[in-house]
């Protein structure tokens, strides 16, 4: 061990790139922690629960975010990419590039800018089903606590109306992207994934009807602070719905699309019809499935739900959905068990789709699936989703290993 | 006693609309040791900053209380040096963003804040680490199996000096017996070659690695950074190390329970004792028809009623080589769901390619054998009809069971093993923080915690290794590990009045204390995660940290203006959890959710911290009611000390009868649990509770 040892790089700040980051500080190495949007917790911030506990995900992330409070190691920024990586172990040189900060870290979040701003954006953290201003808190866990601009939708000094209410001089429209060039020992790349894009799915409808929406957004759809506002809400007329359809494997396990399985969206599935009988205990839901995977200790969790008389589990594959006048669903599948075609109709429909890995503009090498291969140039260290599809719990072990590799 | 507190008022971010601030000067001045007291439109600002700096260098200020936004909000910029005791008071989120600007009992609120504040810096010091010395930063790792053997190296490659041992003379493990291991890294479509030999060697040849082969265990004491452990070999041998990773995997479910799945019958086998036989019968011929029944024993209410995770993927690789052995071969499997999760899929669709291998989802209804030859019933198949199967050989897919971590032997109060959270693994019920322990410094990884495959082991090992070298590191600063990191604070008993009640050593969630014959508590500083809960339990006022103490909590209490009854103004003493209820609190206020302003609101570090003598003195201070917010306890338990937020609730009975001995109404305490989300419930937890103490009146001592 080397005590002079430079700071390790982590890619991404998601719940594995959190992880990483905290474990590394906490042996009382130094680390960098990069994140491209504007606040940390990347995809399971917008998470209505967790399963098997139904619990929120906001929960460990406060702890995780107290960590990063008080440990003078970890140094982060948000906004930021890595948009180059040469060298070797021990030795990496990485140049990041950080957006326009168009509203300084001296932010109180005081909201007065929020309030006078003008121009509204498609609200991303709510994957732009709702709307907030162009000046914007991201959410209200969001870390760092401090609010935005959006430069595509803010008209800046034509406007300035949040410069002039701004208290604390902490608006400055002028603001550049910068970049900045670090040194570093090792490279963690915990990006992440996305989910899989729904709309290539031609059969399932997904483009066309309103009512039709993936697993990932029904997070938002659920959540008390989402969409409906404590309320489950389908888009075509803001009523409740009362018959919900799951369709596991929506281009998962499927040579047209994703070939693998992505490991989550059964338990996640669960999840979400588990979660909607609590707030609606007499709505009656569906679930479609070829297998049923879910792991370890979560098959309480499945026998919970099969002791569920409003839930059914029915194995079968969905090859198609039509919608009808009144913008209700109908399925249209094989059960296998009973080998009889069945139509159901429901009021909305949720596809469970996979986990593709984000994107990283970095030469690394990949496998066909374009999650990354193990091995890497000796001290790149991909993590959790960045190298295969996993649940957050083997997530955060990932990521605790990636810390032990990271200091080698 | 430090005479120099600093205090520093933020009128920012409407704060200055809400409160009177030449009031609240007026009182933080004329407080006891106030040495400075500055009000500022910005205190995070630049200039408001080195207001306060250039003050801690020329009026040696010690103690400074920051009264302006939430102690969570702007961490980064009020980071003073060590020796500065700092305190921040609540005045935004909880205060000015929640309650009605300008109002009387607005101005109240403030006041009582700051007062409490004040009141605590005189009754808190800086803590001391507690460091011990002679800390080893040796780790020891229990089981030589595949989980230890990468635990082990892991720890070597970052330097640390590892002891491993191994109750059998050869280490490896079930991987021994492995003739080939499921495919884990890309392409996933062939069984790979088993690893252990390679890993062997490569662990042999660190020179900071101690193999002891033959070992078991014959005691385990002390703590984090001084665990003595004895060995035994023969004759027994003492190491000290500064954690523990303990790897003693598994055991397959034993298949005498499933005779009504063929075992006991000839040419039944498990799958392990099938891999066995080829491994070491490489050559020897396969019979024509062979049958995998799948959740053997597994997924069912009966026997284990999880999924072991492994046997869908061992059975496929096990097909594959018996083709491969013998291509003449049928194979059936007879399966519930095949789970191959993730990239294994590709090892699935690889397989399902063979059609001599033939899959079918069904219950196996009944199993008769004549001559050999073995007739299986299969019920309730994806066609829809009872499918008959005639077969020279079945291979039951059995799964994992946990080895007993009571081999351990650890000298603690708490037991000789490691806690269970069900079916006996050894888990942590946290999806966030997989590694949680409730043994400071021992980690258990592999299929001892959850059934898991081989990668997934490798991949835990490594991680718990990664949380044993933190803890040394931590132990060596003085610090406590997750989830109050870094935290160096510790419980300081007085002894001169412990009763030997043994409510400490009882309570304590992670072991932190041992008692002698009589019952006396013997303390493990670094096995402490400073929650607090001791501190809950004692009857006797005898623990206390230097920063948080039943003093220093009770003192607050007493500083609170409580206003006589005929003001008809109530005081309501609510205790928060510092984890999720008090982050709700300030959430709420950032939503402008308004509430009463007669609450007064101590954050705690575990609702379990909160000691009787608070309420009591609490009610005799005139207070009407307390409200005490935790973390939710039961089976999906959010309480980040395991069992705090349980504790309340037994104690609650106790203080019941308290109250009841006072005359008092059982009403005027009340406990209430709240995730980190339901902030938008916090105003009315505290406006009901409000109103419902309203309706009984004052509370009788008020005057008294």
């Amino acid at each position: 061990m080397n005590k002079t040892q430079k700071p390790v790089l982590v890619i991404g700040g998601g719940i594995s790139g959190i992880t990483t980051a905290v474990e590394i500080a906490e042996v009382g190495k130094e680390v960098i922690l990069i994140e491209k949007e504007p606040y940390l917790g990347g995809n399971v911030v917008k998470f209505n629960n967790y399963f098997p506990k139904l619990c929120p995900p906001t929960c460990g992330l406060e702890i995780n975010f107290r960590r990063i409070k008080q440990n003078p190691g970890i140094n982060y920024f948000t906004s930021t990419e890595v948009v180059e990586i040469a060298g070797e172990k021990g030795n990496f040189k990485a140049k990041l590039k950080t957006e326009p900060l168009y509203i300084k870290n001296n932010c109180t979040a005081c909201g007065k800018c929020a309030e006078v701003c003008p121009e509204e954006r498609p609200n991303d953290f709510n994957y732009g089903f709702t709307k907030n201003k162009a000046a914007y808190l991201p959410h209200e866990m969001a870390f760092p606590y401090k609010y935005f601009i959006d430069d595509e939708y803010c008209k800046k000094e034509s406007c300035n109306k949040c410069v002039e209410v701004c208290n604390y001089d902490a608006i400055d429209l002028n603001a550049k992207e910068e970049i900045r060039e670090i040194e570093v020992s090792s490279v963690v790349i915990a990006t992440g994934w996305k989910n899989y894009d729904a709309s290539k799915i031609d059969n399932l409808n997904y483009s066309t009807s309103k009512n039709i929406i993936t697993n990932v957004e029904f997070e938002r759809f659920i959540a008390s602070n989402g969409i409906g506002e404590n309320k489950l809400l389908r888009l075509s007329d803001k009523n409740e719905p009362k018959k919900i359809a799951f369709v596991q494997c929506a281009g998962s396990r499927d040579e047209n699309h994703l070939p693998y399985c992505s490991a989550v969206c059964c338990s996640a599935s669960l999840k979400h019809a588990l979660t909607i009988q609590e707030l609606y205990p007499k709505s009656e839901i569906k679930i479609f499935y070829i297998d049923l995977r879910v792991a370890g200790r979560n098959e309480d969790f499945l026998v919970k739900v099969q002791n569920n008389k409003n839930i059914e589990l029915i194995k079968g594959k969905v090859g198609k959905i039509t919608e009808t006048e009144n913008n209700n669903l109908i399925l249209e599948a094989e059960d296998i068990l009973s080998g009889k075609k069945i139509k159901y109709e429901a009021d909305m429909v949720v596809l469970a789709t996979g986990i593709v890995p984000s994107n990283l503009n970095l030469n690394l090498e990949k496998d066909k699936n374009q999650f990354m291969l193990d091995i890497q140039t000796e001290g790149i260290i991909p993590v959790a989703c960045s190298r295969k599809p996993m649940d957050v719990s083997s997530s955060v072990k990932d990521a605790t290993a990636a810390a032990l590799k990271a200091i080698q | 006693m430090s005479k120099n507190i600093g205090i520093y008022i933020c009128s920012g971010c409407e704060i200055g609309k809400a409160l009177d601030f030449d009031k609240l000067c007026q009182l933080a001045s004329s407080a006891q040791n106030v040495t400075v007291c500055k009000s500022h439109k910005s205190l995070c600002s630049v200039e408001g900053f080195d207001t306060i700096n250039n003050d801690i260098k020329n009026e040696s200020i010690e103690k400074l209380i920051i009264a302006a936004c939430s102690p969570r909000a702007k961490t980064e910029v009020f980071d003073f040096p060590e020796n500065i005791l700092l305190e921040r008071t609540n005045l935004r989120e909880q205060i000015a963003w929640c309650m009605e600007p300008g109002e009387e009992d607005t101005q109240m609120a403030a006041e009582d804040y700051l007062r409490m504040s004040i009141t605590k810096v005189n009754n808190i010091n800086i803590p001391t680490p507690f460091i011990a010395e002679n800390i080893s930063s040796d780790i020891l790792v229990v089981g030589g199996g595949i989980t230890g053997i990468t635990a082990a190296i892991e720890a070597a490659k970052a330097g640390y000096n590892v002891h491993i041992i191994e109750k059998e003379e050869r280490l490896g493990g079930w991987l021994n017996k492995l003739h080939k291991q499921i495919p884990y890294v890309a392409p996933y479509n062939k069984s790979i070659d088993p690893e252990i030999e390679d890993k062997i060697k490569e662990l042999e040849q660190f020179e900071n690695i101690k193999i002891h082969t033959s070992t078991s265990i014959q005691n385990i004491s002390g703590q984090p950074g001084q665990f003595h452990i004895t060995l035994l070999n023969g004759k027994a041998e003492t190491i000290i190390v500064g954690s523990i990773v303990t790897a003693t995997g598994w055991q397959p479910y034993d298949a005498n329970k499933l005779a009504h799945l063929g075992y006991g019958k000839p040419n039944v086998l498990t799958n392990v004792e099938f891999e066995e036989y080829v491994k070491n019968n490489p050559s020897r011929d396969l019979p024509k028809n062979i049958l995998f029944i799948q959740c053997a024993g597994s997924r069912d209410k009966d026997h284990l009623p999880y999924c072991s995770g492994f046997c869908c993927g061992t059975s496929l690789k096990q097909a594959t080589y018996i083709r491969e052995l013998s291509p003449e071969s049928n194979v059936f499997i007879v399966y519930k769901d095949i789970r191959t999760l993730g990239l294994y899929e590709e090892f699935y669709k690889e397989v399902q390619k063979d059609d001599q291998i033939f899959f079918t989802k069904g219950e196996i209804e009944e199993i008769t054998e004549k001559s050999g030859n073995l007739k299986v019933q299969v019920k309730d198949t994806l066609i829809g009809e009872d499918i008959s199967l005639s077969v020279d050989m079945i291979i039951l897919a059995t799964g994992m069971v946990p080895n007993s971590t009571l081999d351990l032997n650890l000298n603690y109060r708490l037991g000789k093993g490691l806690p269970e959270l069900k079916y006996n693994f050894s888990d942590s019920h946290f999806i966030c923080f997989p590694y949680e322990t409730r043994r400071t410094g021992i980690y258990a990884a592999g299929s001892l915690r959850a059934p898991m495959d081989i990668a997934a082991s490798k991949s835990d090992a490594t991680g718990a290794m990664l949380k044993a070298i933190q803890t040394i590191e931590a132990t060596k600063r003085g610090e406590a590990v997750h989830p109050r990191s870094g935290d160096k604070s510790y419980p300081e008993l007085y002894m001169d009045r412990c009763t030997d009640c043994k409510r400490c050593t009882e309570e304590c969630p992670f072991g932190a204390y041992d008692e002698n014959e009589k019952g006396t508590p013997i303390q493990n500083p670094t096995r402490c995660r400073r929650c607090g809960i001791c501190v809950g339990s004692c009857p006797e006022r005898v623990i206390s940290f230097a920063d948080y103490s039943i003093n220093s909590i009770s003192a607050m209490i007493k500083s609170v203006h409580v206003p006589d009854e005929f003001e008809e103004k109530p005081r309501i003493l609510v205790f928060v959890c510092e984890n999720d209820a008090y982050p709700a609190m300030d959430m709420a206020g950032q939503k402008g959710l308004k509430y009463s302003p007669y609450v007064r609101v101590i954050p705690v570090r575990c609702i379990g911290s909160v000691n009787k003598v608070w309420i009591s003195d609490a009610l005799s201070q005139g207070f009407d009611g307390i409200l005490q917010i935790g973390c939710k306890p039961g089976d999906d338990y959010q309480c980040h000390f395991i069992h705090g937020s349980e504790l309340t609730e037994t104690r609650g009975e106790n203080i019941q009868e308290t109250l009841e001995t006072m005359m008092l109404e059982p009403e005027r305490m009340r406990t209430e649990f709240v995730e980190i989300t339901d902030y938008d419930k916090i105003p009315q937890i505290i406006n009901d509770y409000v109103e419902e103490i309203q309706l009984i009146g004052p509370n009788p001592f008020k005057d008294m």
